[in-house]
């Protein structure tokens, strides 16, 4: 067999984060019931007119900013016709003529080092509604909630040549739009979504082969094994003289195969033109600049801060700014006077404990920063111990939860009373005389277990310090 | 005639345009249709080589709405006109084989 | 009292007066209709329950006194492709033959909370494609002035509801020229405003960047009046203006001295039937011994606009008419196999010849390949047409043409031949192409007996300076001339 090597583009579609559609004031919150979250606009309705959300304009240029791309500041939109029921008017209002921006780049890290993917374009566009199949009647069921929830679609060049490339470009465009606030980016959710365009050559080849799209994508998982079921299939039509054919393929996750999408009445001619409708969209220097002034601290600067600033190790600073909502999470504690590398600690540690017991991703993490940091505080101020700490955690991770009212509540604080707790630690002296024969001769650690049994006899809640200071006293 | 439209042609924008043409009509829309372009073919008298194409009449840009909420629940509207309904949604012939 | 032989404004003012009770209006619209429509056929739906009910609230809400401006209480009739909430919508197609919409037009919207009373939904060419009212799913339209003959159209229906004295006004809209041309035919006055002036939100659209909404009435100080009501800037209409003002009343001024008036030869060539150009110099000669100067000039380009405008009307609506396709509203073919045969099936049964030719015109001219050498060459060319009337203006406060070549053919007689009907639009598209303001006042009759209108046409958002010349000819000319049918 030859020497072969994949060639692959993406067309990610990310979900924007404005509390509206694109071209109407109906919410864009998910769930509800089926077409609840709708208006003559986004059901197509005869006489309805589209009017744009700023919004859109704003996250567009931000995520293209961030990407190294140009913006076009002179803009529009076009209609893309094609017939299919999730779509209202059977025409979808995209952009082709002149997308919101235009070349840029992201870096992404490879075995090889850094490596630059291309992009193409990134442009704005409406999604469509969602259709569910009815098997008992052979019919379809017609939702337009997702109808008019804006999208940006970021076309990348065809630069990445394995499927570990292309998890890094989608990681990358996650951080950078996470990071942006412009979209949740949850791909098992949907707002996150990957078309693979795919070809192999041999390798040395400056020709592009033929190449197909893969849909329907939604995991990394998918996205992987689909790339590998791609490529296997192109290179063994190939080897047998036979032609890759250009089609669109959807991919079925159960049977982890993709499929074509192919039909007669499937044209692919979409008679695009210039939307009447709505007018042009000029991004003057003063809003570019505005738009440009408001970008974040994205993470590879943040991680580097984080090293520096705060003297937290290179590890803890990959994982936290790994995912925006731990970032936040660090910050707003550090602000509050928590030390670095506590916070760190409890966000490396049982943070991501819970989350893999949860089986939940990272920036999944509801905690708010005010409980975290308060949460901190009765630790640092000896308010609670670090047995405690754990289940006050627990307690508060999933949000909603007040840590100072929960550790009230739950008579959790430390004991503080030392002539109380001198009583207690004399009765363990006297049980436990070999332990005191191992510490007077000189084995500190033989105290462990008198402060072991002390903590049992009260429940967890004396303060380990205070039982170390009285030992010292009662023993030394 | 200069424009001559083919049967593949008026098959092809029947699909486009979802229109299902008797043989009848497919004569008639193939000779409407040469015919017009013929006329419309007049346009190639003009040179607009250096001319940008006029979408709006008006130089009017940046007409935006701010992202508010407005819109509550009109399910009750949106479907009232629904040729055929089922719990909420539009019932449409089976999408997918 | 022929209460619907009153102009909308006089009618206004006795009912504000008190002198006319609003259920009197309104009864009198309902029993002219009754007589004349099963002839005429002005109306697809008649909005009978309602506007007797609407009728007993305007007049509260007008003895209370807090309705007072001049349309309160006076019945109007609406063209059927202006969304109205509760009442039948059909755009005379048989694919909306069932459509009731659940929002209301702004238009309307504005024209409801000032007191009007809608009296019905008139009919109208398939979707406003066409220039004769013959492509209604729901019978042709006669003129009333003879009902041999078409009203025109496509707001032929809002024309000859206003000629036949059916309602005191109505509402059109204007695409290629179709409340200019039927106005004409029918003898009334008409005014399409300038892009942008009045709202298209819930305008059913056919070509969305030229279609405009104006009134039809019996006289210039009507459509004044109405404008100013109808005419706003609308948020939910991206493609609205926000004018300076919209005072078009202060305008009705009997002064033409030195208004400088622009006669295009090329207008007056050719193909205008004589007695529409005598009757037409004629009424520029009234003009010009009011004090105006008249000139004749050459503008470019006319011929041009005809193969322009329906290149870009058609691609327009081959892509505004997709959404009619039998899932959410409408028509949909009673039995089909699978979601395709449904579309075609469903479009196919519900839309008429002439919608039929322009979607696959339409679609044609915007497919793979041919986009360049039709659509935007088309826009190139809509580009020139601008900038000829740009330069036109720079001389010339209005134009002065005919509505259109002809009075109103023969019914039967043009939709034969398509490219020749295109051809009758010679003289209204170019303004639609343009976005400009233009107006239709009737101007005499021909030796058939046939009305015969003037069109005067402005520059962008000079509403005013049409309403003033229109104005001061009518004063000249005189009051309304009433269709000898409507009595």
């Amino acid at each position: 067999m030859k020497d072969y090597e994949v060639v692959i583009g993406l067309e990610v579609h990310v979900e924007l984060a404005t509390k509206t559609k694109i071209f109407c004031s109906c919410s864009t919150e998910f769930g509800g019931a089926p077409n609840t979250h709708t208006c003559p606009v986004c059901t197509g309705m005869p006489g309805s007119l589209p009017v744009l959300n700023k919004q859109v304009v704003e996250y567009a240029t931000a995520v293209g900013l961030a990407t190294n791309c140009t913006i076009t500041q002179n803009c529009k939109f076009d209609r893309k016709n094609y017939f299919y029921p999730d779509n209202p008017q059977n025409y979808q209002i995209s952009q082709l003529y002149l997308p919101i921006c235009r070349d840029g780049y992201v870096e992404i890290e490879t075995e090889e080092g850094t490596k630059k993917v291309r992009i193409h374009e990134i442009h704005m566009e409406e999604d469509a509604g969602k259709l569910v199949h009815d098997d008992w009647t052979d019919c379809s069921l017609v939702d337009f909630n997702r109808s008019g929830v804006p999208l940006i679609e970021i076309v990348s060049e065809p630069d990445m040549r394995s499927a570990d490339e292309v998890i890094a470009y989608l990681e990358k465009l996650r951080l950078i739009i996470q990071y942006l606030g412009a979209s949740d980016c949850k791909l098992n959710e949907g707002s996150m979504r990957a078309d693979v365009n795919l070809s192999v050559r041999e390798k040395g080849s400056s020709e592009f082969g033929t190449r197909t799209e893969t849909k329907n994508l939604n995991s990394f998982k998918a996205i992987a094994r689909a790339i590998e079921n791609e490529t296997n299939s192109q290179i063994d039509l190939l080897e047998s003289g036979e032609e890759v054919v250009q089609e669109t393929r959807r991919w079925d996750d159960t049977k982890e195969y993709s499929y074509a999408m192919r039909s007669k009445e499937d044209a692919q001619d979409y008679r695009y033109f210039p939307d009447p409708d709505l007018v042009p969209i000029n991004i003057s220097d003063e809003w570019l600049e505005k738009i440009r002034s408001a970008q974040p601290e994205f993470r590879d600067e943040k991680r580097a801060r984080y090293v520096e600033e705060y003297k937290i190790p290179q590890y803890d600073a990959d994982i936290i700014t790994l995912y925006k909502p731990l970032a936040d999470l660090f910050e707003d504690a550090v602000k509050e006077g928590s030390s670095p590398k506590e916070a760190s600690n409890w966000l490396m540690g049982e943070t991501m404990r819970i989350v893999k017991d949860k089986n939940i991703e990272p920036d999944q993490v509801k905690l708010e920063g005010s409980a975290f940091s308060a949460f901190l505080k009765l630790i640092q101020d000896g308010v609670i111990n670090k047995t405690v700490a754990k289940e006050v955690f627990e307690a508060i991770f999933d949000g909603g939860v007040d840590p100072v009212a929960y550790v009230e509540e739950h008579g959790l604080k430390m004991d503080n009373d030392t002539d109380g707790l001198k009583k207690i630690i004399e009765e363990i002296i006297e049980k436990n005389p070999k332990a005191v024969a191992d510490y007077q001769a000189g084995n500190k650690k033989a105290a462990g277990a008198i402060v072991g049994q002390t903590m049992k006899a009260t429940q967890g809640k004396a303060n380990p310090q205070m039982i170390n200071q009285i030992i010292s006293e009662l023993l030394d | 005639m200069a424009n001559i439209i083919s049967d593949e042609t008026i098959e092809y924008v029947g699909i486009l345009a979802k229109l299902e043409l008797s043989d009848d009509e497919k004569e008639k829309a193939k000779s409407d249709m040469g015919r017009m372009l013929d006329y419309i073919d007049m346009l190639n008298q003009l040179d607009t080589s250096s001319v940008e194409p006029m979408s709006h009449i008006f130089p009017v840009n940046n007409v935006f709405r701010e992202d508010v909420v407005v819109n509550g629940d009109d399910r009750e509207n949106i479907l009232a006109n629904a040729p055929e309904e089922k719990d909420g949604t539009f019932v449409v012939p089976k999408t997918v084989d | 009292m022929k209460l619907m032989s009153l102009t909308a404004t006089e009618l206004g003012k006795k009912i504000q007066s008190g002198e006319v009770k609003v259920v009197d209006a309104v009864n009198e619209a309902l029993a002219q209709i009754e007589a004349k429509d099963d002839t005429i056929n002005s109306f697809v739906t008649v909005n009978k329950e309602g506007a007797l009910k609407k009728a007993e609230e305007v007049q509260k809400l007008i003895d209370e006194g807090k309705l007072t401006g001049p349309l309160a209480g006076v019945p109007v009739a609406i063209k059927d492709n202006m969304c109205t909430t509760g009442i039948l919508t059909t755009c005379s197609s048989k694919i909306l033959g069932n459509f009731v919409p659940t929002f209301t037009a702004t238009a309307v919207e504005r024209l409801e909370a000032a007191g009007a009373i809608i009296i019905g939904k008139t009919n109208m060419d398939e979707f406003a494609m066409g220039s004769t009212t013959e492509t209604s799913a729901y019978g042709i339209t006669r003129n009333p002035w003879n009902t041999n003959h078409v009203p025109g159209g496509s707001s032929g229906g809002s024309c000859t509801a206003v000629a036949a004295e059916e309602c005191s006004f109505a509402l059109g809209s204007d695409t290629g020229g179709s409340i200019r041309q039927p106005s004409s035919f029918c003898g009334v006055t008409g005014i399409k405003p300038t892009y942008g002036t009045v709202s298209r939100y819930g305008l059913i659209a056919y070509g969305s960047s030229l279609d405009q909404i104006g009134p039809v009435a019996k006289d210039v100080t009507d459509v004044a009046t109405i404008l100013e009501v109808i005419a706003a800037h609308d948020p939910k209409d991206s493609t609205s203006v926000k004018r300076e003002e919209y005072d078009f009343t202060s305008a009705l001024v009997d002064d033409v001295k030195g208004l400088k008036i622009g006669i295009p030869k090329g207008y007056f060539g050719e193909g205008l039937d004589a007695e529409v150009k005598d009757s037409i110099l004629a009424a520029v000669e009234v003009l010009k011994s009011k004090g105006a100067i008249v000139e004749e000039f050459d503008l470019s380009l006319i011929e041009y606009a005809i193969p322009a405008y329906y290149v870009i009307a058609s691609a327009e609506a081959s892509s505004n008419l997709e959404r009619f396709d039998g899932v959410k509203y409408g028509y949909r073919t009673a039995e089909y196999n699978g979601l395709h045969n449904m579309y075609k099936k469903t479009r196919s049964e519900g839309f008429g010849e002439e919608v039929k030719r322009r979607i696959m015109l339409g679609s044609f001219v915007l497919s793979s390949g041919y986009y360049d050498a039709y659509y935007l060459k088309a826009l190139r060319t809509k580009a020139l047409i601008k900038k000829a009337f740009d330069e036109a203006f720079a001389k010339y406060d209005v134009i002065i043409g005919p509505a259109a070549p002809t009075t109103a053919p023969e019914i039967g007689k043009s939709l034969a031949d398509p490219i020749k009907m295109y051809l009758g639009d010679i003289y209204t598209i170019s303004v639609n192409l343009a976005g400009l303001p233009g107006i239709s006042v009737p101007c005499g009759t021909d030796s058939k007996g046939l009305p015969i209108g003037m069109q005067i046409i402005g520059d962008c958002f000079s509403e005013k300076t049409l309403i003033r010349a229109a104005y001061a000819y009518e004063q000249a000319r005189g009051g309304y001339k009433h269709c000898p049918a409507a009595e």
